[in-house]
């Protein structure tokens, strides 16, 4: 266990910074999504280091990750079943043409 | 130079070059299936931080059921805009700005934070992550509540998700 902690949290920044990339800049309704998913990764990279560097007695840090787990499967069945079900009714996944409540 | 490093920048490097195929590649099968490089690659570091009940949960969750679902998703999509039209907006720059100069400030707030640069001391003998976690997770003066909270979001979740991929079906 020679790595600085710095070397993880600058990883999981740039992983943070691309997946903020993908969500802004893609159109695609699912490819925003892998790019949440990314974001969601690296948050869970900072709390896991977090956890083994500072004090691994204390369990806060895997213990949100695994909550984070759990709102990100939820998150991407509940988002993909949306998406499904625009793209059913509408025959769009591009999310700037899915403007039903924008008035 | 140990040989840890070398195994992280490695895995780093991994990470990055196929988180930025995810967000960049046309075809978006492709980008579901970089993005199981990515998760692959998250689990070895989990594995290099001796989290192992969490780089297993991360091969089986993320890998054995997000990214399926995503190519669930793509496949039952994917007529639409397959290989034809713009994937990315006509202003993709500004986020790219945006994301530099976040990451620039990330790291510059990194570098700036005493003790960051501290390695971690040995775990302690006999130190069992897995069974600490779990009694973490049961207990009451820990981590219980959450834990509940985690597992009505995730059956609200699937009831949710139920119900949309069900609708437009008269019941």
């Amino acid at each position: 266990m020679s790595i600085p902690l710095s070397w993880y949290l600058i990883l999981a920044a740039a992983l943070f910074c691309i997946g903020l990339f993908g969500v802004l800049s893609r159109r695609n309704a699912i490819a925003i999504l892998l790019g949440v998913e990314l974001m969601l990764n690296a948050v869970n990279i900072n709390l896991v280091a977090f956890w083994r560097y500072l004090d691994p007695a204390q369990m806060a840090g895997q213990a949100f990750a695994v909550i984070v787990f759990a709102v990100a499967a939820a998150e991407v069945a509940v988002g993909l079943a949306l998406i499904i079900s625009v793209y059913r009714r509408r025959k769009t996944v591009v999310a700037d043409e899915i403007d039903l409540m924008k008035w | 130079m140990t040989a840890e490093k070398i195994i992280f920048l490695l895995t780093g490097a991994l990470i990055l070059l196929s988180a930025l195929m995810v967000v960049s590649t046309r075809k978006l099968l492709h980008a579901a299936l970089w993005l199981v490089v990515t998760l692959f690659g998250v689990a070895v570091l989990y594995a290099m931080l001796q989290a192992s009940f969490l780089a297993v949960v991360q091969v089986v969750v993320y890998i054995g059921a997000i990214a399926i679902l995503f190519i669930f998703a793509v496949m039952l999509t994917r007529r639409e805009m397959r290989d034809q039209g713009q994937q990315t907006r006509s202003n993709w720059w500004l986020p790219a700005l945006l994301g530099l100069l976040i990451l620039a400030g990330l790291v510059f707030l990194i570098l700036g934070v005493p003790g960051a640069d501290r390695v971690p001391a040995a775990l302690p003998e006999g130190f069992d992550a897995v069974r600490v976690l779990g009694t973490a997770l049961v207990s009451p003066n820990a981590y219980v509540l959450p834990f509940e909270v985690a597992s009505v979001l995730l059956l609200a979740a699937l009831v949710g998700a139920v119900y949309l991929a069900g609708a437009g079906k008269k019941p």
